[in-house]
C-alpha cells in the first residue's frame, strides 16, 4: 500500500527551539487570512500585472504592514524578533507567487531608513499613512548605470534655495508604477560613497514620469523606471544629514538579506513539497515516480539543502537577535538561500516533466521568481565578494 | 454591558480524522485544534456589541482540557477583554457543561451570554437550551441576527426556520446561540496577538465549582464511516439499467 504519511512544508520543517507561542499564533492568523484574502486570487493578480491597492489596507488591519514598526505609527513591536518575520515569508512563500508580496510589502526596503534616520516631521509626516495601507512608499536606489555598484548612482540632488532641484533616473523600481513616496538615494555631493544622500521624494510631484517594466517573474509587482525631470523638493525631506546616505542604505541591507534568505529558502522548500506531491501521484514504468531511486534521491537532496539552510537562517536571525550584525555571514546566507532556491526549482521543474512546464502551478512561477532573488538585494557574486573582504583575507 | 461568549476547542473541520482502532474515540494526536466555529461567531457578535455600546467588556468562558488555554487565546487575540477556563476532563455531557456554564454565569452576571449553537465535534446543540432552563432565563437559538434596544434591556432574534424568517424578542439577561450567517468573524491580528499574552485568563478547577459532571451516557462504539468504493464503468444504457436494478436495486 503507498504510504500516506503527511510531507508538507510544515512536516519537513526540523524542529526548533526559537519559535514561541506568539510565533505560531501570528503564523495561524497569517495563514488563514492568505488562504482567503490572497491564494484564490494569485492568477488574476499575476495576469493583471498588479494587486488591487484595497489589499494594502486589509493587510494592515490583520498586521502585516506594521509588523516590527513602532506602535506611534501603528505598527507593532513590542515583542516581536527575526522569527515573527521568518514565520511570515515562510507563510507568504507558500502561496507561491512572490510578485504579490514583493509589491505588498515593498515599504520593508523604502519605510525603515526614514525612520531610521529621519526627521520626526517626516517620519510623522509618512510613517502611519504607509503603515496604514493608505499610502505606498518604494525605495530607489538602482539606476541604469549603477546596480552593484551603488557608490556610483548619477541622479543628482541639487540644492536651491529651501528645495532640492533632483534630475536623473531610477531603474527596476519595485512598486514604482504607483507609490506614492521614493526613497531615493541622490548625489548632493563629490563621486563615491561619500557624496550621497537619501531623499523622499512625492510622485505626483512635477517633473516625475515613469514606465512600467515587463519581466520574466513576479508580474504581479508593478514594477518601473523612474524619470525626474528638474523636480523640485523640499530640503525639508532630506532623510538623515546630507551625503551621509551611504550607511543608511547599507543597514538596510542587512535586514533585507536576512529577509530575502528566509523568503528564498521558504520557496525552496515549496518546490520541494509539491515534487514529494507529484512523485508520490505520478506512475511511470509501473511504479510510482516516488519510488524511482533516482527521484527519490532528488527528492532527499533537496530536504538535506533545505533544511541546511534553515539551520543556517535561524542561527543567523538568532545572532542578530542578540544584537549582532554577522556581515559576512548574512551574505553568505543570501548566497545560500538563493542557491537552494535555485536548486530546487531546477529538481521539482525536472521532478514534474512537462506538467510543471505548464502555466498556472507553483513550480514552474517559483522557476522564474529565481533570478530575482540572487541578483536583487546583492546579488551572489557581490555577497561572496562582501564576505571575502570581511574575512579580510 | 457585560457580554459572555463560550468558545469550545474542537479538532479543525479541515483535519482528516482517524478514530481509534479500538473505537473508543478519535486520534487526537498530529490534529490541529480550533476554536469551534460557531463559537468564534459568536465571540465575533459580541465583539460587535461592544464596539456599539461603549463601556461593554466581553469575557470568553471555556470548559475543557488546559491546552483550550490556545483557544481563549485566540479569542482574546480576536478583542476579548478577559477569559475563564473551567479546566476539566474532555468529553463532559451537555448537560455537565451548561451546569457548569450556569455557574460561572451566576457569578460573573453577565446581561448577554452568546454561545455557538452547537459544536463541531459533537453537534450535540444542547448546552444553550440546557442552560436557560438551568437559569430560567429567555433563549434564542440558531441566531441569523441579533439587535438590541436603545436601552440594551431587551433583545430581537431573528431565527432561520423552515420556510422562513421567526422574529423573538425577549427582556435581557438571555442566552443566545449563533448560527452560520449571524456575522462573519474577523481575523485576530499581530497586535491583537500581543496584547492578548497580557490579558487576563483566569483558571478554575471544575470540582471547585461543587456540580455534579459524572457522565450519564456511555460511549459505546465509535467507528468511521465505510470507505468509498471505487465505481463501476459500464459498455451501454441497458447494461447500466440493468445494474441500477440487480445490483444498487434503486430502480
Ligand atoms: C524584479 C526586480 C526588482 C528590483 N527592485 C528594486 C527596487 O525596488 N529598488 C532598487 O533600488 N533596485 C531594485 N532592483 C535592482 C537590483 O537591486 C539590481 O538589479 C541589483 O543590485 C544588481 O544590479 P544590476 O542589475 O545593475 O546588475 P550589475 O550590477 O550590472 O551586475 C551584472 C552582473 O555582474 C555581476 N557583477 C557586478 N559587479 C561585479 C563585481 N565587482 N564582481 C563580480 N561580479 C560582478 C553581478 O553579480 C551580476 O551578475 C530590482 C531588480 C529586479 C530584477
Amino acid at each position: 500500500m503507498p504510504s500516506t504519511a503527511v510531507i508538507d512544508f510544515d512536516s519537513t520543517k526540523p524542529t526548533s527551539p526559537f519559535y514561541t507561542d506568539s510565533h505560531r499564533e501570528w503564523r495561524d492568523v497569517l495563514r488563514r487570512w492568505l488562504a482567503k484574502e490572497v491564494a484564490p486570487y494569485v492568477e488574476a493578480w499575476e495576469a493583471a500585472g498588479e494587486i488591487p491597492l484595497a489589499l494594502y489596507g486589509k493587510a494592515a488591519e490583520v498586521g502585516l504592514l506594521g509588523l516590527g514598526y513602532p506602535e506611534r505609527y501603528g505598527g507593532t513591536s513590542a515583542g516581536i524578533d527575526h522569527f515573527h518575520h521568518i514565520v511570515t515569508s515562510e507563510e507568504a512563500a507558500q502561496i507561491g507567487a512572490g510578485g504579490v508580496f514583493a509589491s505588498l510589502m515593498v515599504h520593508s526596503i523604502g519605510l525603515p531608513p526614514v525612520l531610521a534616520l529621519g526627521s520626526d516631521e517626516l517620519k510623522a509626516r509618512v510613517a502611519a499613512r504607509v503603515l496604514s495601507g493608505e499610502r505606498h512608499i518604494c525605495l530607489g536606489i538602482t539606476e541604469p548605470d549603477a546596480g552593484s555598484d551603488v557608490a556610483n548612482i548619477q541622479t543628482r540632488a541639487v540644492r536651491d534655495g529651501d528645495d532640492y532641484v533632483v534630475r536623473g533616473s531610477k531603474m527596476f523600481i519595485t512598486g514604482g508604477l504607483r507609490a506614492d513616496y521614493v526613497t531615493a538615494a541622490v548625489r548632493t555631493g563629490g563621486p563615491g560613497y561619500g557624496g550621497i544622500s537619501l531623499l523622499l521624494i512625492e510622485l505626483d510631484r512635477p517633473g516625475v514620469s515613469r514606465t512600467r517594466l515587463e519581466k520574466m517573474g513576479w508580474w504581479a509587482s508593478d514594477t518601473a523606471a523612474l524619470y525626474f525631470d528638474e523636480v523640485r523638493v523640499p530640503a525639508a525631506n532630506l532623510i538623515g544629514a546630507e551625503n551621509q546616505g551611504f550607511l543608511g542604505i547599507v543597514l538596510n541591507f542587512n535586514g533585507e538579506r536576512l529577509g530575502l534568505a528566509a523568503s528564498a529558502n521558504a520557496y525552496a522548500r515549496v518546490c520541494l513539497v509539491e515534487a514529494a506531491r507529484y512523485a508520490r501521484e505520478r506512475r511511470t514504468f509501473g511504479k510510482r515516480l516516488a519510488d524511482h531511486q533516482v527521484i527519490r534521491h532528488k527528492i532527499a537532496e533537496m530536504l538535506r539543502q533545505v533544511n541546511a539552510t534553515q539551520a543556517y537562517l535561524e542561527s543567523c536571525a538568532w545572532r542578530v537577535q542578540q544584537g549582532e550584525t554577522p556581515v559576512a555571514d548574512l551574505a553568505l546566507l543570501k548566497v545560500q538561500a538563493t542557491l537552494t532556491m535555485e536548486y530546487c526549482a531546477r529538481e521539482a521543474m525536472q521532478v514534474l516533466g512537462g506538467a510543471g512546464y505548464l502555466r498556472g502551478n507553483k513550480v514552474e512561477r517559483i522557476y522564474r521568481e529565481v533570478r530575482v532573488n540572487a541578483i536583487g538585494g546583492g546579488s551572489e557574486e557581490i555577497m561572496r565578494d562582501l564576505a571575502a573582504r570581511q574575512l579580510k583575507l | 454591558m457585560k457580554i459572555l461568549a463560550t468558545v469550545k476547542r474542537v479538532p479543525d473541520p479541515e483535519t482528516s480524522i482517524k478514530v481509534k482502532p479500538d473505537g473508543s474515540g478519535i486520534v487526537a494526536d498530529n490534529i490541529k485544534w480550533v476554536v469551534n466555529p460557531f463559537d468564534e461567531i459568536a465571540v465575533e457578535e459580541s465583539l460587535r456589541i461592544k464596539e456599539k455600546v461603549a463601556g461593554s467588556e466581553v469575557v470568553l468562558v471555556s470548559v475543557g482540557a488546559k491546552v483550550a488555554q490556545e483557544q481563549l487565546r485566540t479569542g482574546l487575540a480576536m478583542g476579548a477583554d478577559r477569559a475563564i477556563l473551567v479546566v476539566a476532563e474532555d468529553g463532559l455531557e451537555p448537560l455537565a457543561v451548561a451546569r457548569v456554564l450556569v455557574k460561572v454565569i451566576e457569578s460573573e452576571q453577565p446581561d448577554l451570554v452568546v454561545m455557538g449553537k452547537q459544536s463541531i465535534d459533537d453537534d450535540s446543540n444542547a448546552v444553550g437550551q440546557m442552560a436557560a432552563e438551568l437559569l430560567g432565563w429567555p433563549q434564542a437559538t440558531f441566531a441569523s441576527k441579533l439587535e438590541l434596544a436603545g436601552d440594551q434591556k431587551t433583545a430581537t432574534v431573528t431565527r432561520e426556520v423552515d420556510g422562513g424568517l421567526e422574529t423573538l424578542s425577549f427582556p435581557l439577561p438571555g442566552i443566545v446561540t449563533t448560527d452560520l450567517r449571524l456575522n462573519e468573524p474577523r481575523y485576530a491580528s499581530l497586535p491583537g496577538i500581543m496584547k492578548a499574552r497580557k490579558k487576563e485568563l483566569k483558571e478554575i478547577e471544575v470540582g471547585a465549582l461543587g456540580v455534579d459532571v459524572a457522565p450519564k451516557a456511555r460511549l459505546v462504539k465509535m467507528e468511521p464511516p465505510p470507505k468509498r468504493q471505487a465505481g463501476k464503468k459500464v459498455a451501454s444504457v441497458e447494461e447500466l439499467v440493468h445494474l441500477l436494478h440487480t445490483e444498487a436495486k434503486v430502480i
